[in-house]
């Protein structure tokens, strides 16, 4: 293990996904509150398309333009579900179903194509699919962390303006918050965070570090601030463990480890949670029905 | 006092940690029109649901013309919120009531023409007849109340449940409700309304239970809709606009 | 019959099932829940593959239901528990399907069971693998499967039809007049599960998914009435897979990807020219579009 750590690139490449675990816990909060758990899956599939037309134009794997094309590409997606929803009676929930599957199924169409076309010089992109963080070189793994830092940074200074905005719209907007750009700033921040992600977790895999830690940190607070803090810690643990995990055996996949210690960490909070955890609420329910049952008959005798 | 067509005791419901409804006891004579009425978030939904087994009940009992409620199912209709489902589903208003009928058409078997002519006949009786095959999202708020109406009589039940049937409708549509409540109170069946305009109690209903989490008071209108019963129900907010006294 | 015969039936099979499937998934709002079994079902073919070391035949597709029920259920219970539906569907299908990648990736191995094949469809091998029938002669397995499923789905959805239709539009009214609408429910999962499994094999996880939601998505912009929107749903499934198959032919890319993308041509063009629902017909009469969408 240590020896492991010695070897500076998988270090580097530790630091870099305990980064995209703090940032996408922290963003996994906003988008919990936005009710739009679902959205990050359908979006990240939706970059994937542009990860393939990028790769086609400039015929190379520099992570900074890939990142680009498929925040592109996962915007338009956000931007046809939303025009999908608001202007016809299809429901947001098929709207995100059908841009995932037809924007991966374009991303696989190109993917196919870009193969043909440049011989095997495209399978890093494969790596987009399930993620590959030993895949990374120093200069991805710097611009992910530059990214994972202006998130991080967008998330903590407007925090008290996030948290009015997450819990109530109309007073937001009475008090002066401009929520047209909050929107579309949210939009970026999660954006981003998911492209960020795809290169270590994967495109089909990316929601589920955004999902997982901000639920788990509900088990555990009922102050949004603290659940920001525990949400990024869950995911700064999944994403280091998960890499260290995948890096014992070659070609193992990254993302799944990630996803499978963050559901790890689910499990623990579900049950052992000290706000909603079904323990608690176990001894809670216990508590309450021994009470009814001791205070059944005065209750009774006083309603006549 | 005949006996009741519904018996409630020491009923207690919760979502998650909240308690909704605490040691709710009440029993309904039949053939009676009851408003169920409460501030917002008093559980009368939920006790709704609890009755009609939509929703668990921590403890109590509950009964039908003395049978618990998987053998009176048939006996008991329910209209529920007329945003309780998306009016954009793809089907008109005749089949929208004929869908009271699938209970007797029973399992593999399709609605028959007889089946048609009788949720055809439910919505006459409601004046709805010329919106029979209009997409049931062309239909305006009251009229598509009117149809959860018509749904209901077609079920030709002993007891009907009906959440908030008035919110939200126009004057027409409130008459023609109330006019096909008296007609089925008249023909003996029992009405149990979940009902927010105070205003309008005495006019429509012969018995009240008042419900904040449990049972305030309840009884024949006449007796109990008092000012103090309603200031104990709401607390001591409410903006009272009638002249009850 | 010829290769590109063979194919262009496979897929107009996938077509045909998952339109069907399909309308019920938009009307009953669980359209992403295709996403999520879609992907756990490949759990259940890992395990199936564990047990029986083969990559088709019934234990394939007891394993695919058996995950897709698993799924539903989980998803049910985290729901039950208080948390959000949608992020128990985020945590449940995500966590299974990494369970199942990390399976093959670990232990399997590539050998026979592969994730790109599973998630990609390998449609171009389908003709290959033959099986004799009497009278009609020798027809690819996958086909033969997909029929029987389309069989299937077409009894289950004629069978229960009013059924189905009263649990996605009222399930409370269903549950009062003694019609069990969760039963229902995981029949109906059940029912996504093996379109999904025999679908799998044919064109991937993810264009079962495009398959399912998009071309129902479409029909539900033409028509006000169910049969019509089952019928139109189908038809639609049926001419993307065509439509796909060629173009995939023309630029020489992925087929099953095509196909996908294809649905989603369609939906495009009823999004914007259905002269029901669609964009243009809005603006020709703004006010009436307002009234209903209110």
């Amino acid at each position: 293990m240590w020896s492991l750590l010695l070897n500076t690139n998988t270090g580097w490449v530790l630091l870099s996904t305990t980064m995209l675990g703090i940032a996408a816990g922290a963003i996994g909060c906003l988008a919990y509150w936005k009710k739009q758990n679902l959205m990050s899956d359908a979006l990240s599939h939706a970059a994937l398309p542009g990860v393939v037309i990028t790769f086609l134009i400039f015929q190379e794997k520099n992570l900074l333009l890939l990142v680009i094309g498929a925040g592109i590409s996962a915007l338009i997606g956000a931007l046809l579900i939303q025009w999908i929803t608001t202007s016809s009676r299809i429901s947001e929930d098929a709207a995100m179903g059908m841009i995932l599957s037809v924007f991966y199924g374009l991303g696989i169409m190109l993917l196919s194509i870009a193969s043909r076309s440049s011989g095997g010089n495209q399978s890093g992109l494969d790596n987009f699919i399930f993620g590959q963080a030993a895949a990374m070189v120093r200069s991805d793994i710097r611009t992910m962390m530059m990214l994972a830092v202006i998130v991080i940074l967008t998330v903590v200074i407007g925090f008290k303006e996030w948290k009015i905005y997450l819990f109530d719209q109309s007073f937001a907007n009475s008090i002066g918050l401009p929520l047209k750009a909050m929107n579309t700033l949210y939009t970026f921040v999660l954006v981003v965070t998911i492209v960020i992600g795809i290169q270590a977790v994967g495109v089909i895999l990316m929601a589920a570090i955004l999902i997982i830690p901000a639920v788990s940190a509900r088990y555990w607070t009922h102050s949004f601030k603290c659940m920001l803090i525990i949400s990024s810690i869950f995911g700064a643990f999944s994403g280091a463990i998960g890499t260290l995990i995948s890096a014992q055996g070659r070609g193992w996949p990254t993302g799944p480890f990630i996803v499978v210690v963050a559901a790890s960490f689910f499990i623990f909070s579900l049950v052992f949670g000290k706000e909603k955890g079904l323990l608690i609420h176990y001894l809670h329910r216990q508590n309450q029905s021994k009470q009814y049952r001791v205070n059944q008959l005065p209750i009774k005798g006083a309603i006549k | 006092m005949s006996q009741p067509v519904i018996s409630v005791k020491h009923l207690v419901a919760a979502y998650q940690k909240n308690t909704v409804l605490e040691n709710v006891s009440f029993s309904i004579p039949a053939g009676s029109l009851t408003a169920i009425v409460g501030p917002n978030g008093a559980g009368k939904s939920t006790l709704m649901k609890v009755l009609l087994n939509l929703h668990p009940a921590i403890t109590g009992d509950i009964t039908f013309f003395g049978r618990p409620f998987k053998e009176v199912k048939k006996r008991i209709g329910y209209v529920p919120q007329r945003g309780s489902v998306d009016w954009d589903f793809p089907t008109d208003a005749l089949d929208v009531v004929t869908m009271g009928l699938y209970g007797d058409i029973g399992w593999f078997k399709h609605p028959k023409k007889q089946h048609k002519a009788r949720a055809f006949e439910a919505l006459e009786k409601m004046g709805m007849q010329a919106y029979a095959h209009r997409q049931i999202s062309q239909l305006s708020g009251g009229q598509q109340q009117r149809v959860f109406l018509a749904r209901a009589l077609v079920q030709n039940a002993d007891i009907y449940f009906m959440d908030e049937p008035l919110a939200g409708v126009d004057a027409a549509t409130e008459r023609a409700i109330m006019a096909t409540l008296k007609k089925l109170n008249a023909l003996g069946k029992t009405v149990i309304v979940v009902h927010h305009d105070l205003q309008t109690v005495e006019d429509y209903f012969d018995h009240v239970l008042f419900l904040n989490q449990t049972i305030i008071s309840h009884g024949k209108t006449q007796d109990v809709f008092s000012k103090d019963n309603i200031r104990r129900t709401y607390g001591g907010n409410i903006r009272w606009l009638g002249g009850v006294d | 019959m010829t290769y590109t015969a063979w194919i262009i039936i496979t897929a107009s099979l996938v077509g045909l099932s998952c339109g069907l499937i399909g309308v019920f998934l938009i009307l009953r709002k669980t359209a992403m829940m295709a996403d999520a079994i879609s992907h756990t079902v490949l759990l259940g073919i890992v395990l199936a593959f564990l047990v029986t070391n083969e990559v088709s035949g019934p234990m394939m597709l007891i394993g695919g239901i058996g995950s897709g029920l698993l799924t539903a259920f989980l998803v049910q219970s985290l729901h039950s528990l208080g948390v959000q539906h949608d992020a128990s569907m985020g945590i449940i299908f995500t966590t299974l399907f990494a369970i199942g990648v990390i399976l093959i990736s670990t232990s399997v191995g590539n050998a026979h069971l592969d994730i790109q094949h599973a998630l990609m469809g390998e449609i171009t091998f389908i003709p290959f693998d033959t099986t004799h029938l009497p009278l009609i002669g020798s027809v690819p397995k996958a086909t033969l499967l997909l029929f029987s499923v389309f069989l299937i789905v077409l009894v289950f959805i004629i069978a229960f039809y009013k059924e189905w239709k009263i649990t996605s539009f009222d399930p409370a009214l269903a549950v009062s007049i003694g019609i069990p609408a969760l039963a229902m429910h995981y029949l109906f999962m059940a029912l996504v599960s093996v379109t999904t499994v025999a679908s799998f094999d044919a064109v991937g996880a993810i264009m079962v998914v495009a398959m399912l939601i998009t071309p129902a998505s479409a029909a539900y912009l033409w028509t006000d009435r169910l049969a019509i929107m089952l019928i139109l749903s189908s038809l639609f499934g049926v001419l993307a897979a065509i439509s796909g198959y060629y173009i995939a032919v023309f630029l020489d890319a992925s087929i099953s990807g095509s196909m996908a993308f294809s649905t989603g041509i369609f939906f495009m063009v009823s999004f914007i020219g259905s002269p029901k629902h669609g964009l243009l017909s809005k603006c020709r009469r703004p006010s009436r579009a307002n009234q209903t969408s209110i």
